[in-house]
C-alpha cells in the first residue's frame, strides 16, 4: 500500500537542459494519464497496455484548444512532441507507485507544454522533493540516501547560521530573526509582568505594543509584498550579460552552462530577446540574463530587445559586459557603459584568440569619457569618480570559443560575492510558497493581536496570537519544529528529483 | 538477630504534601501502602508560608482536585481566608489562593491519613532501600504511557535501559517491609542543614529530625544526588504589630472553594485579614551593610535558591533600583498569635534580621517568635525520571515533591499524586498516568523536571504554561475529571456531577446561540443603553455576548427564553441541586463556563490549533532502547543529551537544551524509516 494516493508530476530534468526532458508521473493514475495523451503514430491508445519497464515509442498529441478526443489522429491533431515513454508498474518504481516518464525532445518550451497537459489530465504538480518523499514514505529509499538527506539538512542550517558572514541566503533569514526578536521580547515583558506583577507594570502597554504590531505588520508586509510583484522569480544573483551584437556573450553563457543553450551563429543579433538561465557557480546562485546585443538598429524586433536590455541592466545585482576585442570600441560601446552607470561590472575580454584591437586601457579611458559625459563640473571630481568606478572594475581575458577564461570568471564572482560586494536581492527569497503562506500567517496573528487591543481584551490574551506570529516566522527559518517535518525536509531535494 | 519484616504493595517514605497524596492514591486504589515519617505529628506540615494556591498554585492544586486529590479538600475544609487572584485580568491567569490554619490543616490530614483503609502511618526513618538487579531480557517493564501512539510497542518500555527494580525498604531500626513498589517524598530532610547568620543546625525545617541515612544506600543504586536551598522569613507575635500603619487585605465575599466536590454554600465564612506593608531605603541599608554575614553571599551555603522566591537579601541585591518591597503579614492560624512575614525571607544572623524587620512600618516594635532561616537537602535532577516519575531505570521506584527538585506545597502535592498513581497503576498492571502539556499544569510541571536542565529548585508560573487559555482553573474538572474517574479516585457520584455540568453548559452554549434577536427598537434601544454598535440584522445572543461591552447578565432582559429554558430540568433526578436553582436558573459555575466559551471562542479555537500542532510531535514515540550512537548525521552535543535524557517522544527531544530542529528532523527521519522497515 502506498502512502498517499493522489498523482503527482512535474519535470525532472533540469530545465536548461536543451537535450532530453523528462516529465514524470507517479501515482494511481500515472499510467491512465499516460494512456490518454499518448499515441502511436496512428493515433492509437497503447501505454496502458504497455509492459513495465519497457520504452515506448509516441506522440504527445492535441487539440488546438488543449481537448484530447479519444481517438486521435496525430494528423488531424496537434502534435506536440515526439517521445519515449518508460513504464514503471508498483511497486517496482521509484517511488513503489506505478510511474511514467515522457522523455521529450523539444526543449524546454515543449517540455513544459507537456507537463501542462499531464496536469491538466488529473496529475497534480509535485511539491519540490515529493517524488523522494514518496520513495521514502514507501520504503524505497535505503539508508545511504536517507543519511543524505540527514546531510543535506545540517548543511542547511550551518549555512543559515553562517548566514550573516557568508550572505547565502542571508537577508531574509536575518531579517525573519530580527523580528522574531521583537515579538519574543514583547512575549517575555507580557509573560514577566504576569508573573511579577509587584515589579513590572504594564500600565500604557497596550499603546506601545499596538505601535510595534503596526511596525511589524509593516515588515512583514513588505516581505509578502516582494512576492506578489513578481519583480525576481527565481532565486539568486541577478546578472545581466551585455555587449555588441556577436561579441560572444551567448557563447559566453554556453560556456557557463556547459551546453548548447542560447543559439549562437556567425549572425549578427541572433539573439533578440533575452534569454534566462539559472546556474549554480560554485555554490552561488546565478539567474544569468543573456540580453540581445546593442547596437544602433533599424530592425523594430532587435530594437524591442535592445531596451529590454536596458531594463534588465538597470534592476541588474551584477553586469558582465562583453567586449569583443577584435573590433574597435564605438559608439555602441559607449552606450553600454552608460548603461552600466556604477553597478558592479565585470568585464570579459573575450576573443582573446584573435588579433586584439581593444586594450584595458581603452576601455578605461572610454568609461571615463562616457563619465566626464554624464559629469562635466570639476576636473577633480571627475579623477576621484573615475578611481571609485576602476576601484569596482574587474577585467578578465577570455575566449568563448576556445573555453578560456570561464575558471578566472568563477573566481571573480565568487571573490564579489563573499567580499559582500554583490548581494542577492532580499526580495527574490520569497518565492516559496510556504514562506509566503508563513508571512501571511504571522500578518494574521499580528492582526489579531491588534484586534484584542482594540477590543480591550486583558494583556494575557495577547500572547496567544504573537506566540502564533513567532512560530509561523521561526517555521521559515528552521528555529521552529514544524508538524510537517518529512515534508518540510523533503523539500529540499529539487523537483522532481 | 530477628527483626520485624512485614509485606505490603506500596511504601511512601515522608509524608509532607508529596507523600500524603501518593500514600492516599495509593490506598484508595486498594494497596496495602504504608506512609513512614519522622514525626507523625508533622505530617501536611507547612513549614513556610501559611496558604494555599497563588498565581498558576491555584491551577495545579485544581486539577489535583480533578483528578482525585486531597489538597484541594483540605484547605476547604482548614482555610481562613480565600482570594480570587487576577480577577482583573483575562480567565486563564485567575488563581485561586486561600490561607490555611497551618495546624488546622495539618491534624486535617492527619486525620484523613488515619481513616483511610489499607494505609498504615509509620513514624521511623527510612535508611535504606532494598532492590535487586535485573536481567534486562528475562523482564521489561510493561507499561505504556496513556494516550499516546504506539502504547503497544514493547520497545517503547524501557527495556535494555533499567538494571534493577525495588523490592522493600529498611528503617533505622532495622525493621523491613518488602513491598512492590516505593515512593520517595524525602522533601527538604536528606541530610538537611538549617542556617541562620553563622548559626547552623543539621535539622529538617522546623527543627525537625533530618534524614540522614537515605542519601547513602539512593546513591549506592546508582542515583544522583544534588543540594538545593530554600528559605523561610521569621514569624512575629501578632501582639506586637502595629496594623494601623499597614494596608488590611479582605478575603473574596463569595468564596470559591478549591475542591470540585466541595458545594460552595458550605464554606461561606467570617474570614481573617492579611495586611500589607513595604521594605524602605532603612531595610535595605542594613541588609547591604551586613551581605558578607550572609550564609549564600559568604559562600557558606552550596545549594542553589529558587530565583522565582527570592530571600529579601536576593531581591535587595538583585532590583538595586527598587526603593522598596512589599511585605505581607499573614496570620499563621485561628489559635495563636503568630504572623508570617510573607516577602522577607531570609538567612541573615539573628541580630540582623530583628534590625532589618524593626525598620518596617508596623513592625518597629515587633518581637520574633521564630527566626528567618535557610534550609540545605539533598535532591535529585529529575532527568533521572521517566514522565511517570519512575526512574528509569529502577523498576518500581517513583520519586515525587521536593526530592525531585521542584519547590512549593502544591508543585510536591501534584508529583505525590501522580508518582503515587502510577506506581499503582505499575502494580496492577495498568495504563500510566502521563498528562502532556496541554492537558495540564501538572503536565507542564512534569515535563518541565523531567525535561528540562533545572538548576534551582523549579517553581510552577502561569507563563510556563504555552496553552494557558485551555489550562484554566474554573475548567480543570472538565479536563480531568474524567482521567481521576477512569483511574478509580473519583467516585461515580462526582463523575455523575460532572457530567450534568457538562450537558447543562452544552445546552445553554447551544440555546444562547440559537436564540436570534432582531434589529427591533427595544434591542436597539438595549444596545444604545450599553453603548453597544445597534444591529444591521437579527443576531444570536451568543454574538451580543462576544461583544466587549457585553455579558451573560447584562443580556438577561432581551433574552425572554432564560427563565424558562431550565424549568423542567429541576424535578430530574440526574440535575444537581448545585447547577440548577429550585426556580431553574442556572449556577454561577454554569454561567461561568458558557460565558468564557463564548466570549474567548476565537482565541480558544486559535490555541486549540497550536495544541494540535503540538500534539503531532508529541504522538511521534522514541523506542526506550534506541541506540542514539545508531542515528546518523545527530551533532555530538545532540546526541550526548539524548543519552543523558532519553525522551520518551520527538516533542521531549525538541525541548532538550542542545538538541536543535535540525537534531529532531534527523531523528524523525531515522525513527520514520525505522519503523518502516519494522
Amino acid at each position: 500500500m502506498t502512502f498517499q494516493n493522489d498523482t503527482i508530476a512535474a519535470i525532472a530534468t533540469a530545465l536548461s537542459d536543451s537535450g532530453i526532458g523528462i516529465v514524470r508521473i507517479s501515482g494511481d493514475k500515472a499510467i491512465e494519464i499516460a494512456d490518454i495523451l499518448i499515441r502511436s503514430k496512428s493515433g492509437k491508445r497503447f501505454i496502458a497496455s504497455a509492459k513495465s519497464h519497457t520504452i515506448q515509442y509516441g506522440f504527445v498529441v492535441c487539440e488546438k484548444d488543449g481537448i484530447l478526443e479519444n481517438e486521435m489522429d496525430t494528423k488531424s491533431g496537434k502534435m506536440i512532441d515526439e517521445v519515449m515513454v518508460s513504464v514503471f508498474r508498483a511497486p517496482k518504481s521509484y517511488t513503489k507507485e506505478d510511474v511514467v516518464e515522457i522523455n521529450c525532445h523539444g526543449g524546454v518550451l515543449v517540455t513544459k507544454k507537456v507537463l501542462e497537459l499531464v496536469l491538466h489530465s488529473g496529475a497534480r504538480l509535485a511539491e519540490p522533493g515529493e517524488f523522494t518523499k514518496r520513495a521514502f514514505l514507501n520504503g524505497r529509499i535505503d539508508l545511504a540516501e536517507a543519511e543524505a538527506v540527514m546531510d543535506l539538512i545540517h548543511s542547511k542550517n550551518e549555512m543559515a547560521m553562517k548566514a550573516s558572514t557568508s550572505q547565502l541566503r542571508g537577508d531574509l533569514s536575518n531579517k525573519i530573526r530580527l523580528l522574531r526578536e521583537e515579538i519574543l521580547y514583547e512575549i517575555a515583558f507580557i509573560e514577566s509582568a504576569l508573573d511579577d506583577p509587584e515589579h513590572i507594570s504594564l500600565d500604557g502597554y497596550p499603546e506601545r505594543l499596538n505601535g510595534k504590531c503596526d511596525h511589524l505588520i509593516s515588515e512583514v508586509q513588505r516581505l509578502l509584498d516582494s512576492a506578489e510583484n513578481g519583480r525576481m522569480v527565481k532565486e539568486g544573483i541577478s546578472t545581466v550579460i551585455l555587449g555588441k551584437p556577436n561579441a560572444g556573450k551567448s557563447s559566453l553563457l554556453n560556456m557557463i552552462l556547459g551546453q548548447e543553450r542560447a543559439i549562437v551563429t556567425d549572425v549578427a543579433g541572433t539573439t533578440r530577446d533575452a534569454l534566462e538561465e539559472y546556474v549554480n557557480l560554485r555554490g552561488i546562485h546565478l539567474n544569468m540574463i543573456d540580453t540581445a546585443g546593442i547596437r544602433d538598429t533599424d530592425d523594430l524586433v532587435e530594437k524591442i530587445g535592445v531596451e529590454k536590455a536596458r531594463k534588465y541592466a538597470m534592476d541588474a545585482d551584477l553586469i558582465l559586459y562583453v567586449v569583443d576585442t577584435s573590433v574597435a570600441l564605438d559608439d555602441n560601446d559607449k552606450e553600454i557603459l552608460s548603461m552600466i552607470n556604477g553597478k558592479k561590472t565585470i568585464f570579459l575580454l573575450n576573443k582573446s584568440d584573435l588579433e586584439q584591437k581593444v586594450s584595458e586601457n581603452d576601455i578605461l579611458s572610454l568609461l571615463h569619457f562616457v563619465e566626464d559625459g554624464n559629469q562635466k563640473d570639476s576636473m577633480k571630481e571627475n579623477s576621484l569618480k573615475s578611481e571609485k568606478m576602476e576601484s569596482g572594475i574587474s577585467m578578465i581575458s577570455t575566449s568563448a570559443a576556445l573555453g578560456e577564461g570561464l575558471d578566472l570568471l568563477e573566481k571573480e564572482i565568487e571573490k564579489l560575492f563573499f567580499h559582500g560586494d554583490v548581494k542577492q536581492n532580499d526580495q527574490v527569497m520569497i518565492t516559496n510558497l510556504r514562506h509566503k503562506q508563513e508571512l501571511e500567517n504571522a500578518k494574521n496573528a499580528l492582526l489579531l493581536v491588534k484586534k484584542s487591543l482594540e477590543d480591550g481584551m486583558p494583556e494575557d490574551f495577547y500572547s496567544i496570537d504573537l506566540m502564533q506570529a513567532y512560530a509561523s516566522l521561526g517555521s521559515i527559518v528552521g528555529e521552529e519544529v514544524g508538524d510537517d517535518l518529512v515534508d518540510e525536509i523533503f523539500s529540499k531535494f529539487c523537483m522532481g528529483k | 538477630m530477628s527483626e520485624i519484616r512485614e509485606k505490603v504493595d506500596v511504601c511512601v517514605v515522608g509524608a509532607g504534601h508529596a507523600g500524603c497524596e501518593a500514600a492516599l492514591a495509593c490506598a484508595r486504589l486498594g494497596l496495602e501502602t504504608v506512609i513512614f515519617t519522622v514525626s507523625v505529628d508533622s505530617i501536611a506540615l507547612m513549614p513556610c508560608n501559611p496558604n494555599v494556591g497563588g498565581s498558576s498554585k491555584g491551577h495545579l492544586v485544581r486539577e489535583l482536585d480533578a483528578l482525585g486529590g486531597e489538597m484541594g479538600k483540605n484547605i476547604d475544609k482548614t482555610f481562613i481566608q480565600s482570594k480570587m487572584l487576577n480577577v482583573s485580568k483575562g480567565p486563564a491567569v485567575h488563581s485561586l489562593r486561600a490561607q490555611a490554619d497551618k495546624a488546622e490543616y495539618s491534624r486535617a490530614m492527619r486525620k484523613v491519613l488515619e481513616s483511610q483503609e489499607h494505609l498504615t502511618i509509620k513514624q521511623a526513618e527510612v535508611c535504606e532501600l532494598l532492590w535487586e538487579e535485573i536481567n534486562s531480557n528475562e523482564e521489561h517493564n510493561n507499561k505504556s504511557f496513556t494516550g499516546q501512539e504506539n502504547s503497544n510497542d514493547d520497545s517503547l518500555n524501557g527495556k535494555g535501559l533499567i538494571d534493577k527494580r525495588v523490592i522493600g525498604v529498611k528503617t533505622f531500626t532495622g525493621a523491613i517491609y518488602e513491598c512492590k513498589g516505593v515512593v520517595l517524598c524525602t522533601g527538604t530532610y536528606l541530610r538537611a542543614r538549617c542556617l541562620c547568620g553563622e548559626a547552623i543546625t543539621y535539622t529538617g525545617p522546623n527543627g525537625l529530625q533530618a534524614a540522614t541515612h537515605l542519601t547513602d544506600s539512593l546513591k549506592e543504586m546508582g542515583i544522583e544526588l544534588r543540594r538545593f536551598k530554600t528559605g523561610t522569613p521569621a514569624r512575629m507575635d501578632g501582639r506586637t504589630i502595629d496594623y494601623s500603619k499597614m494596608e488590611e487585605q479582605f478575603g473574596d465575599e463569595r468564596i470559591i472553594p478549591f475542591s470540585f466536590s466541595t458545594d460552595p454554600e458550605s464554606i461561606q465564612k467570617e474570614q481573617a485579614s492579611c495586611w500589607l506593608t513595604y521594605t524602605n531605603k532603612a531595610t535595605h541599608d542594613i541588609i547591604r551593610a551586613n551581605l558578607d554575614r550572609s550564609p549564600i553571599y559568604a559562600g557558606i551555603i552550596e545549594g542553589t535558591g529558587p530565583r522565582y522566591c527570592p530571600s529579601i537579601e536576593d531581591k535587595v541585591v538583585k532590583f538595586a533600583e527598587k526603593e522598596r518591597h512589599q511585605v505581607f503579614l499573614e496570620p499563621e492560624g485561628l489559635h495563636t498569635h503568630e504572623m508570617y512575614v510573607g516577602g522577607m525571607s531570609s538567612s541573615l544572623p539573628e541580630d540582623v534580621q530583628l534590625a532589618m524587620y524593626r525598620t518596617v512600618p508596623g513592625l518597629e516594635h515587633c518581637k520574633i517568635v521564630r527566626n528567618a532561616y535557610a534550609i540545605e537537602y539533598d535532591c535529585i535532577n529529575a532527568k533521572q525520571l521517566n514522565p511517570s516519575l519512575e526512574f528509569k531505570k529502577i523498576k518500581g521506584l517513583f520519586a515525587g515533591g521536593q526530592f525531585n527538585g521542584s519547590s512549593g506545597y502544591e508543585e510536591a502535592a501534584c508529583q505525590g499524586l501522580v508518582a503515587g498513581i502510577n506506581a499503582a497503576m505499575e502494580i496492577q498492571g495498568r495504563d500510566f498516568l502521563v498528562m502532556d502539556r496541554s492537558e495540564s499544569y501538572i503536565g507542564v510541571l512534569i515535563d518541565d523536571l523531567v525535561t528540562k536542565d533545572n538548576r534551582e529548585p523549579y517553581r510552577m508560573m502561569t507563563s510556563r504554561a504555552e496553552y494557558r487559555l485551555l489550562l484554566r482553573q474554573d475548567n480543570a474538572d472538565r479536563r480531568l475529571r474524567k482521567k481521576g474517574y477512569e483511574i478509580g479516585l473519583i467516585t461515580e457520584e462526582e463523575y455523575q456531577d460532572l457530567l450534568c455540568k457538562e450537558k447543562l453548559i452544552e445546552l445553554e452554549i447551544a440555546r444562547l446561540k440559537e436564540t436570534k434577536v432582531g434589529a427591533n427598537k427595544e434591542i436597539q434601544s438595549f444596545l444604545e443603553r450599553h453603548e453597544s454598535m445597534s444591529l444591521k440584522t437579527a443576531a444570536s445572543l451568543a454574538e451580543l455576548i462576544c461583544r466587549p461591552e457585553l455579558d451573560y447578565a447584562m443580556i438577561e432582559e432581551i433574552d425572554v427564553g432564560r427563565a424558562e429554558a431550565y424549568k423542567n430540568y429541576c424535578s430530574m433526578e440526574q440535575v444537581r441541586s448545585r447547577y440548577l436553582t429550585a426556580d431553574g436558573k442556572l449556577s454561577k459555575e454554569i454561567i461561568d463556563q458558557v460565558e468564557i466559551e463564548i466570549k474567548y471562542e476565537g482565541y480558544i479555537v486559535r490555541q486549540k490549533r497550536q495544541v494540535e500542532q503540538y500534539k503531532k510531535l508529541e504522538k511521534k514515540m522514541i523506542p526506550a532502547d534506541l541506540n542514539y550512537d545508531d542515528v546518523p548525521s545527530l551533532r555530538l552535543e545532540a546526541r550526548q543529551k539524548l543519552k543523558e535524557f532519553r525522551p520518551v517522544s520527538l516533542g521531549q527531544a525538541s525541548r532538550i537544551s542542545g538538541v536543535s530542529p535540525a537534531d529532531v528532523s534527523v531523528l524523525h527521519i531515522y525513527l520514520e524509516r525505522r519503523q518502516r522497515n519494522s
